[in-house]
């Protein structure tokens, strides 16, 4: 137990690779149906709203609050190990789409439903930088 | 008018097998189950013509499960044969299906079956390893959530019981309530697995958290074992050894999008389903098995069915309204909070037991109207049941 396991490093997957190529370059993208205008994440197949399976990936605002957090106590992976407790954190963009996230720079006692958040980068890898949230202002 | 359906069908055996640190196949708790339910019913193997399986996680290969499970047991000519899964609200679901397809000539006798074997015997300590942590034994968490360090479905309830608490003012007071009243049933209970084990308030908050708002003892109790019951028509089951307990009501309900907006489950659409074709409506409810996954679910589930208005169940609960003594017995055998967790079949087996009258010291004094929930996914799924020992 000489060296920390790192946090996991989230997989590129097809449909997420347009994400996660807009993060390594600072900005945070969400699906957009170009059918219907429906903005989404995470991504999907078919717009549940008009069943278009046309996406574009469009730049958010990077702003939004939170609808609902949560605060985990348990390990279930050892790279969380010095952070417990630490909280997940459900937010919604003021464009559209919800991520499962974390808050940054925020103490459990100051994250709130309903607190305002923007966007910022953490980087998990060479190659990954994560969307994260930070309070705003 | 009294709906066509009220009574036509009910339930004539159950069977439980051995619940919780035990060890078997999911098959092999499954072909118990149904073992136990026909002898409580006092039928054979072949007087069964149906069969419905809803395969819990450690079914490997659950696709073909109740043709499986009908070659395991040596079941010949089904008339109904299927694999079912909505999550929690299967185990209801089932005996709906069943009922509806004995009135329809499909089959006449269909046994409804969930088993799981979750938990793992324990192993010697050789080799210790436990402490390893090696990144590459963890592959489920290469998906985005779990690198924000979200895993598992606990996580999930929480974000739904933090939004309701922020909403409506429910505390762990609250939830602790439920797990409270639910483990003063168990204790009433021989066969819970928290029979021996007081619970207090006290106890409670001290439990550790494991995903806050959620305590471990708002929790369920994750268990191994099996559980069947055997539908037939009315006419049968007034033949067979047990009590029949008539399907007065039943229905579901699955409201899509995210119960995070709405904090309801799909009981109000099952609801209207079940209370109108059993002519009834929820003051008449005697005696409630309501779906428990965790304590937050029943808070949620009393409010769906109109026991108390929309963001009062807490107040409801803690008025003592659901425990021993209460207005309203709930999870009566200490639900899956404090006896055993299997699916929707914890609140369908209660309910049996309860609407017989076989309860022995947990027994409600009034069991007319038994009202049985299932609930899958995040609030996603839903099912009811309203039974009762009389035939309309």
């Amino acid at each position: 137990m000489t060296e920390a396991t790192p946090k996991p490093i989230p997989e590129v997957t097809e449909e997420l690779r347009p994400f996660f190529a807009a993060a390594r370059e600072g900005r945070l993208v969400v699906q957009r149906c170009t059918a219907c205008g429906r903005r989404r994440f995470p991504p999907r197949d078919i717009c549940s709203e008009c069943l278009g399976r046309e996406t574009e990936w469009v730049v958010c605002s990077g702003r939004g609050h939170v609808v609902s957090f949560n605060v985990m106590h348990q390990v279930y992976h050892p790279g969380f190990a010095a952070e417990v407790p630490y909280a997940v954190v459900l937010v919604e963009l003021e464009d559209g789409g919800r991520m499962l996230t974390n808050v940054v720079d925020c103490s459990l006692e100051r994250l709130g439903v309903g607190l305002p958040v923007e966007v910022t980068f953490e980087r998990r890898s060479g190659d990954i930088a994560l969307p994260q949230f930070r309070p705003l202002g | 008018m009294t709906h066509r359906l009220k009574g036509r069908a009910a339930i004539a055996g159950l069977g439980l097998t051995p619940m919780g640190r035990v060890y078997d196949s999911p098959m092999g708790f499954a072909v118990e189950a149904v073992r136990l339910a026909l002898a409580d019913a006092g039928l054979e193997r072949r007087d069964l013509d149906g069969l419905l399986l809803n395969p819990g996680i450690a079914w490997s290969d659950a696709a073909m499960g109740s043709f499986a499970l009908q070659q395991a047991m040596g079941l010949r000519d089904l008339r109904l044969s299927s694999t079912m899964n909505a999550g929690g609200a299967t185990a209801a679901a089932m005996v709906q299906h069943a009922a509806l397809a004995i009135d329809a000539g499909l089959a006449t006798t269909v046994a409804c079956v969930f088993s799981d074997a979750p938990l793992k015997p324990p192993k010697p300590a050789a080799g210790d390893k436990k402490n390893g942590g090696s990144a590459a034994a963890y592959g489920f968490a290469r998906g985005l959530n779990a690198a924000y360090g979200q895993i598992g479905v606990n996580a999930l309830y929480a974000l739904v019981a933090r939004r309701h608490m922020d909403r409506f003012g429910t505390t762990n007071d609250d939830l602790g309530a439920v797990a409270v009243a639910e483990r003063a049933w168990a204790n009433r209970n021989p066969a819970a697995q928290f029979y021996d084990t007081a619970l207090t308030l006290d106890d409670y908050h001290r439990s550790r958290w494991i995903v806050e708002p959620f305590h471990l003892l708002d929790c369920c109790l994750v268990s191994n074992g099996g559980a069947a019951v055997i539908v037939t028509s009315a006419e049968r089951a007034r033949d067979l050894r047990q009590p029949p307990v008539y399907l007065w009501g039943f229905g579901q309900g699955h409201p899509g999008g995210d119960p995070i907006d709405t904090l309801t489950s799909g009981a109000p659409l099952a609801r209207q389903t079940a209370f109108a074709m059993a002519g009834i409506d929820t003051s008449d409810v005697k005696v409630a098995e309501l779906y428990d996954c965790y304590t937050f679910t029943v808070l949620v589930t009393l409010e769906d069915y109109g026991f108390c208005p929309k963001g009062e169940s807490g107040r409801f609960v803690q008025s003592g309204a659901i425990s021993p003594g209460g207005r309203l017995p709930v999870n009566t055998g200490g639900g899956q909070l404090s006896s055993f967790y299997m699916w929707g079949m914890t609140p369908v087996s209660e309910g049996v037991i309860q609407a017989r009258g076989q309860g022995g010291e947990r027994q409600a004094a009034e069991h007319d109207v038994v009202l049985v929930s299932g609930n899958g996914g995040i609030l996603s799924t839903h099912s009811t049941l309203v039974l009762s020992p009389l035939p309309s």
